[in-house]
């Protein structure tokens, strides 16, 4: 128990020490020397400097941010996430509320269809193999070629986001439910069947619980899946969320921002994973 | 608001009322500095700014000699010509009535635009409170690309939108999409587009040289992709097999430019501008050295729509081209870069937006250029134009067979109806439906559009 506890301390610094390596080589990287004004230009040397954004008290951002560049940015971000200046311009809070809605619900949706779909699947055979090749098929599709058949045919954009993310995050739950259900232990289920239990009342006291870790490692592979395809979906819907908050920085050129959105795309991908992380605790058990 | 602050000066015995197009100055060169003056003054309240144009013009209509009305005026005193005026004139309804035209069938709309400079007019209009103005309640809708605006045009999540001007000729034709009969209301802005090239050309100026380059466009049916074609066929490339074209969203163009995976661009500002602004490319040449006054935007809605809705249609007419007139006039520019630079429309640097705006701009080769005309937003749909977008689609390939280049033009283009709201808006409204244009020095005549296509040596079609 204390070797882990100084594992972990050990773990810890160094992750702080890469950190620190990470921001110090970007800092070095980008505080390449500033160029000096040459003094005794002439009219039009100095409009065009002045044209290209040179002689501003404020310089202009050029190239690869630097920290303190990002840390303005992350600021002006943060400080104020929650503004709506009509439908193109929305603080960042909002669009990560719009984004986490989406996702909810594509998500919430293929849990729906996976795990009572993967719980038949798994508990017949002929079932699994019939269906095989079509999952094998369809599960590898990135969500940008779903996209264009899915505007053409659902004719309405925000419906057809949710759809990606449903369609896409559905294959790695409806696998690992089948998997789970079909893997549980023969004697288990004898035990039940000597015991007269009826099928229903098996599959909910004696497959689910077996069958749950499995189950909530495939939902955390989805939801990692989910928030993947969230942020292409919204690059190319375009309207609202994260991916369209990227998008919108992309096209005004500002990789501060662009950075900003990736660390927090990051950060809530991770926090989504930690919170099924602790519900699959809950439901794991010691053989 | 009391009505001695009405900027017409209706009860004033001093004002002409009538002498510009206005009535507010004397003289139209009075008019036109004032206009950019009160710009700013005008998207504070165009609700008030309306009501007084109407005050001004009841007390015109009731003495149309000016001279009588300030006869009137010295001879009663101004209180009292306004009491005696208000008692014979049901002011505030004549205000409200003008305001309604024909109820709206739907109040609420939904444009679509993609943020570049084209789409100026169309996207000022919202801030500048000229939507307002037609008792519209427009939701400007920024979009991620010109394919996803012809879908959601076709799925009817967009009202009305900003198109490439080829666009609603395609749609309409039912090439590159299902059929949607689509209408072009107003060309958005002419020139206003650039050849951009990669630094590394800054030698290379001749075209001829370019064989082998990767050159990007924002769409296959854009004027961008006509004039790059048309630029390259002068000068003896074939830009199906001597060059490569991509379509690329004009960010992407700044960014591979930058990284190197293209040589240049024919792109929508200010996309050309801010390569420069970037440092990564110089503008070879401005659009409207290959054709001066081409089309490149427009705007547009469904048949359906206008069929459905034919006075909010004539409101959002009114709307765009109140707004064309305005950007037009060169001293506004300025104001209207500061206007949709900011991130809900263009998000742009404004630096960058008023050099395309105002004609003044950095080349990238340390060359300070003035040219006024580098954008113009003439709303005048003119059917030779749609003619010639069809004469090289038809040049390239996109359209195969037959083509009745006059019937479709007319179709799509709606000349008339754009002359009738501009009339109707007191506008100056040019005459003949189809004129002849110059495109690098060869003239080109509607009337001979099948001749035309023929006529030159590199093209796809047989």
């Amino acid at each position: 128990m204390n070797d882990s506890r100084a594992l972990k301390f050990q773990a810890a610094i160094l992750s702080v020490v890469i950190l620190m390596v990470l921001l110090g080589s970007w800092h070095l990287a980008t505080s390449g020397g500033d160029a000096s004004a040459a003094g005794g230009m002439t009219a039009e040397q100095i409009e065009y400097a002045m044209l290209m954004g040179k002689d501003l008290e404020v310089k202009k951002a050029d190239g690869f941010p630097t920290l303190g560049q990002m840390g303005t940015s992350i600021w002006h971000h943060v400080s104020n996430p929650f503004y709506d200046n009509g439908p193109n311009d929305k603080g960042v809070g909002i669009q990560l509320a719009y984004s986490l809605g989406r996702v909810g619900m594509g998500f919430g949706l293929a849990c729906l269809v996976a795990i009572p779909f993967g719980f038949v699947v798994g508990m017949s055979r002929l079932l699994r193999l019939a269906l095989d090749p079509y999952i094998q098929v369809l599960k590898p599709i990135s969500p940008l070629a779903w996209m264009p058949l899915a505007l053409y045919t659902i004719k309405d954009s925000s419906i057809s986001g949710v759809f990606v993310i449903f369609i896409c995050s559905i294959w790695p739950m409806l696998t690992n439910t089948a998997f789970a259900v079909s893997s549980v232990k023969k004697e288990w289920l004898n035990v039940a069947a000597t015991l007269e239990v009826n099928p229903l009342r098996t599959a909910w006291k004696v497959i689910l619980p077996a069958a749950a870790p499995t189950i909530l490692t495939g939902m955390r592979i989805s939801m990692g899946i989910a928030w993947l395809v969230i942020v292409a979906a919204e690059m190319l819907v375009g309207g609202t969320g994260i991916g369209y908050f990227v998008w919108n920085e992309w096209n005004n050129l500002s990789l501060p921002s662009v950075i900003f959105a990736v660390l927090l795309i990051g950060v809530v991908g991770m926090l989504l994973d930690l919170t099924l992380r602790e519900v699959q605790k809950m439901v794991t058990y010691v053989d | 608001m009391t009505a001695s602050d009405n900027p017409y000066r209706p009860y004033s015995p001093t004002s002409h009322l009538g002498g510009c197009s206005c009535g507010q100055h004397a003289n139209s060169e009075e008019h036109d500095a004032a206009t950019s003056a009160s710009l700013a003054a005008r998207a504070i309240d165009t609700e008030e700014l309306s009501r007084d144009f109407m005050e001004a013009a009841a007390v015109r209509a009731l003495f149309p000699l000016d001279t009588t009305r300030r006869d009137f005026i010295r001879a009663v005193g101004q209180q009292t010509a306004m009491a005696a005026i208000a008692s014979v004139l049901p002011l505030a309804s004549l205000q409200a009535m003008a305001q309604e035209k024909g109820k709206l069938e739907k109040p609420n709309l939904k444009v679509g635009f993609i943020p570049i400079t084209c789409a100026t007019p169309l996207i000022m209009a919202h801030p500048l409170g000229y939507y307002k103005q037609q008792g519209l309640n427009v939701e400007l809708n920024k979009t991620a690309g010109w394919a996803l605006i012809r879908d959601k045009m076709i799925n009817r999540e967009y009202d009305a939108s900003h198109f490439l001007s080829p666009m609603p000729l395609m749609m309409s034709m039912g090439i590159g999409s299902s059929a949607l009969p689509t209408n072009v209301a107003t060309i958005q802005n002419v020139n206003g587009q650039a050849i951009t090239l990669s630094l590394k050309h800054m030698t290379n100026r001749d075209p001829r040289n370019w064989k082998g380059f990767k050159f990007a466009i924002p769409f296959e049916f854009s004027m961008h992709n006509f004039l790059l074609r048309y630029y390259l066929a002068e000068a003896g490339l074939n830009p199906d097999t001597d060059v490569q074209l991509r379509v690329l969203p004009p960010a992407e163009m700044v960014a591979n430019l930058r990284s190197g995976n293209i040589d240049g661009f024919l792109g929508p500002d200010p996309f050309n501008q801010r390569a420069v602004y970037e440092e990564v490319g110089f503008i070879h040449l401005l659009t409207k050295d290959l054709w001066d006054g081409h089309p490149c935007c427009a705007f547009g809605t469904s048949s359906k729509f206008i069929e459905e809705n034919p006075n909010t249609f004539a409101a959002l007419y009114r709307a765009v081209l109140t707004s064309s007139a305005m950007a037009r006039d060169p001293k506004n520019r300025e104001s209207i870069a500061k206007v949709i630079a900011p991130p809900q429309y263009l998000n742009q640097p404004e630096l960058v937006v008023k050099q395309v705006l105002t004609g003044r701009f950095a080349d990238g080769l340390g060359n300070v250029k003035a040219v006024p005309g580098r954008a113009d937003f003439d709303p005048m749909p003119w059917e030779s134009m749609a003619v010639w977008m069809l004469t090289q689609m038809k040049r390239w390939g996109y359209i195969k067979g037959d083509v009745n280049y006059k019937q479709i033009a007319e179709k799509v283009f709606l000349l008339t109806d754009a002359k009738k709201y501009m009339k109707g808006l007191g506008q100056k409204v040019p005459e003949g439906n189809s004129p002849k244009f110059r495109i690098m020095n060869k003239e080109f005549d509607a009337a001979k559009a099948a001749e035309y296509v023929m006529s030159f040596p590199i093209k796809k079609v047989a």
